[in-house]
């Protein structure tokens, strides 16, 4: 039934100058949503819209899908396209679109024209006024509402005549690309995901690092991982995922640190060697999923002690959130099937009884003291070592 | 050097197996139902496998079901005979260390009214006899045993339990998971008084989605899969010809040679324990001699988690099993494990190494130094 799309996106119509970069990065993100759908796909920007135009026959749930994916859109409008055949056809498909896109009757409604073509011999009051006229006689039991519809009948009068009534919600945001890039750093939990979620949403594109630690963390759990970077790039667009194998720098620690002190340090070498692919890759900015208080290593006085060593800001989208709040948002995302597969994680592995919840950062430092020997060298052969995987989109 | 340890999950599918397949798949694909020769190659084959499987089991042709593998088999007998046989009683028998293929079916009768006994083991895995005939009572209709333990490889006394379930209830039926038994052992189920036992091609070198449940002639049975009535309305559903053709030739190849290949796998068992010998950290569980299966070894090691071990042998090519691969994506601890009462440490650093006539004494020395080598390393990390 329809061969349109119109894509509705109100943030960024007000970005001034920079306006036709957002709507370009937009446009792009909408490409790449719709790469794998089934169908070929005209997409043009106009007058503060993106119109997307089926050719030929298409997939439309599936298309809707990855639409619902693309950040920066707000409304999705499905738009019916008949050709400009004179006022009574185009009454008559008026009316045959909302008989079969409304089984209930009893309804208000509006009619709204437009006219992008301004030669048409009539002025959008005059179709408006003519259009409700008919629609009443075909439908005696609906009503004009002019204030509060139930129905809002779109009439777009361009080349082809556009007749649309619905608004499906877009994820909202702005279009990947147009805030620069951060690096996440990604386990196989269900925190991470969402943070990277979160921070593409407001337009940036993401980079992520995974800390793989042989043979404490087994094939299945990197595979975990880079199934859930999968997940997220449905949104965020392709991933550069770097596997990093922590053992040896995990095990060196576990034997000169206490074990109270073994996660904070062992965070304090994962945001170092995070921030240093974040300045290889021109990222902007390191992205975690730590909310306040969540375990041991996220109290504030941890955070402190995670964010002595770096020197790029640490984004935490999920710094105020409940875990249950994020759980549900791990949900409607999709990831939550996938995090909560039982692969152990590098973080659980040497997990201390009782690990310091208000670390000094002058004892923290001391210990990192005993690392001094080799701990360069090991962490320079980590980062030379890591291996990069393109993730690119799953939306199945 | 790859070392493939894990031959009790599953097997190598044998060459000549492959073979016939590939014949089956690309050639005689006819539908063994169809009334045309193309259809007629194709029941060939499974009447092939049927008698090749009936002389080692030294059975009547008429007395084999094919399945879709182990799992399907132990449904069909246990859920099939209780519902075939309630009018004679609601009592079933079976032990602690079933595999789940057996002990889910069984609580699944639970919940649909039957009342089951669950049999302990003494601590090498080993059910007792005596408990067994004390369990039987005249309304017990059906008793399900296993031939081998598939997570510690005890065996335990089938021949002497069919004699105890016979004389105490002539009327109830016996039903023996033998899956990690077939091939390993000369089994003919007629003359034990065995009225029902599992198999599973994958297991002997055949391919994966075959198995047979043998049912002795007269055994009142009910159908759990309902359709085209094939396999005389016990089975119903096209047959898996490539599979069944390729099980009844890994079937034969089991039992070519089959003093030798046994005697081999015992070989491996007594030189990989001999190994272990003096190690302070190697705790083998169960029996360890003739008495046990020839192909399985349940080893705890201390302060390693099995998980840990098992990708560290892997990093060396070496393939083990921590547990049972089958109760894999969810880690609890093993049933087998706790009814057998290993320590509670253990639970969690037990892995299992299953050889196959195809191993050699190399590749257990090989294991072995990997062994030697890994846990005394990983046992400095460990949680606190």
């Amino acid at each position: 039934m329809f061969q349109a799309f119109l894509i509705k996106y109100g943030e960024i119509g007000i970005k001034g100058k920079n306006r036709h970069l957002f709507e370009d990065a937009l446009i792009h993100q909408i490409k790449y949503a719709l790469k794998p759908v089934e169908g070929e796909f005209l997409i043009t920007k106009e007058q503060g819209r993106v119109y997307i135009e089926a050719v030929g026959p298409y997939d439309y749930e599936e298309a809707l899908e990855h639409l619902q994916c693309v950040f920066g859109i707000v409304g999705i409008c499905p738009v019916v396209l008949v050709e400009d055949e004179g006022l009574d056809k185009l009454a008559a498909d008026v009316i045959s679109y909302l008989d079969s896109r409304y089984s209930n009757k009893n309804q208000t409604f509006k009619v709204h024209t437009r006219r992008a073509r301004k030669s048409y011999p009539l002025s959008s009051m005059e179709v408006n006024a003519i259009l409700g006229e008919r629609i009443l006689e075909a439908f005696p039991e609906m009503k004009v509402d002019v204030h509060n519809p139930d129905i809002m009948v779109n009439v777009e009068i361009r080349g082809k005549i556009n007749i649309y009534s619905d608004i499906i919600p877009g994820p909202g945001g702005m279009p990947v690309g147009t805030n620069g890039k951060g690096m996440l750093l990604l386990s196989g939990g269900i925190d991470s995901p969402v943070a990277g979620y979160m921070i593409a949403k407001r337009g940036v594109k993401i980079d992520a690092v995974y800390f793989h630690a042989p043979p404490y963390t087994s094939e299945r759990a990197k595979q975990k991982v880079v199934d859930l970077a999968k997940i997220v790039a449905r949104f965020s667009g392709p991933i550069y995922l770097k596997v990093v194998n922590f053992t040896d720098i995990q095990m060196y620690i576990y034997e000169k640190c206490p074990h109270e002190e073994l996660t904070i340090i062992m965070r304090r070498y994962m945001m170092r060697i995070a921030e240093h692919f974040a300045e290889e890759t021109n990222s902007l900015g390191l992205i975690t999923g730590e909310s306040i208080g969540q375990v041991a290593s996220q109290t504030m006085q941890s955070l402190a002690a995670t964010d002595e060593v770096c020197r790029f800001p640490v984004y935490r989208p999920l710094i105020g959130f409940d875990k249950q709040e994020i759980i549900a948002l791990s949900e409607k995302i999709g990831t939550y099937e996938t995090s909560i597969l039982p692969y152990e994680d590098c973080c659980t592995i040497f997990v201390a009884k009782h690990p310091v919840t208000k670390p000094s950062l002058k004892v923290i430092r001391r210990s990192e003291q005993r690392l001094r020997e080799n701990i360069e060298e090991m962490v320079k052969t980590a980062v030379e070592t890591a291996e990069t995987i393109v993730v690119e989109a799953d939306m199945s | 050097m790859e070392v493939y340890f894990d031959n009790a999950a599953t097997t190598r599918c044998s060459d000549g197996a492959r073979e016939i397949m590939m014949e089956v798949l690309s050639e005689h694909y006819g539908n063994p139902s169809s009334l045309h020769l193309k259809g007629m190659e194709g029941e060939n084959y499974i009447k092939e496998a049927r008698a090749r499987i009936c002389r080692t089991l030294k059975i009547n042709e008429s007395e084999l079901i094919f399945t879709s593998g182990g799992t399907e088999s132990n449904n069909l007998a246990i859920i099939g005979a209780a519902m075939a046989n309630e009018r004679g009683g609601k009592h079933l028998i079976t032990t602690k260390v079933e595999h789940p293929a057996v002990a889910a079916p069984m609580k699944y009768l639970e919940e649909q009214g039957f009342s089951v006994t669950w049999l302990d083991v003494d601590s090498e895995g080993v059910f007792s006899l005596k408990q067994l005939e004390e369990a039987i009572t005249p309304e017990t209709i059906l008793v399900s045993l296993m031939y081998v333990n598939n997570e510690i490889g005890a065996e335990e006394p089938i021949e002497e339990a069919a004699k105890i379930v016979k004389e105490r209830n002539s009327g109830a039926l016996l039903h023996v998971d033998a899956i990690q038994a077939y091939g390993k052992y000369i089994i003919h189920p007629k003359r034990i008084g065995i009225d029902m036992m599992s198999a599973s091609s994958h297991k002997i070198h055949g391919p994966k989605g075959a198995g047979f449940l043998y049912v002795r002639e007269k055994t009142k049975l009910k159908p759990v899969i309902y359709g085209g009535g094939q396999q005389k309305g016990m089975r119903s559903g096209t047959e898996n010809v490539p599979g069944i053709a390729g099980m009844g030739q890994a079937a034969a190849e089991a039992y070519e040679n089959f003093s030798e290949k046994q005697e081999h796998m015992y070989r491996l068992k007594d030189a990989f324990l001999k190994g272990l010998e003096g190690e302070p950290w190697a705790h083998v569980n169960g029996k360890t001699g003739r008495d046990s299966a020839p192909h399985i070894v349940s080893l705890s090691v201390d302060d390693v988690r099995s998980e840990v071990l098992l990708h560290a042998l892997e990093e060396r090519g070496i393939y083990v099993s921590a547990g049972s691969a089958c109760a894999s994506n969810k880690p609890a601890p093993s049933s087998t494990l706790q009814a057998i009462h290993v320590k509670k440490q253990y639970l969690e650093s037990t892995i299992r190494i299953s050889f196959c006539p195809e191993n050699t004494l190399e590749e257990v020395d090989y294991c072995l130094c990997a062994l030697k080598e890994l846990v005394p390393r990983f046992q400095k990390y460990t949680r606190h």
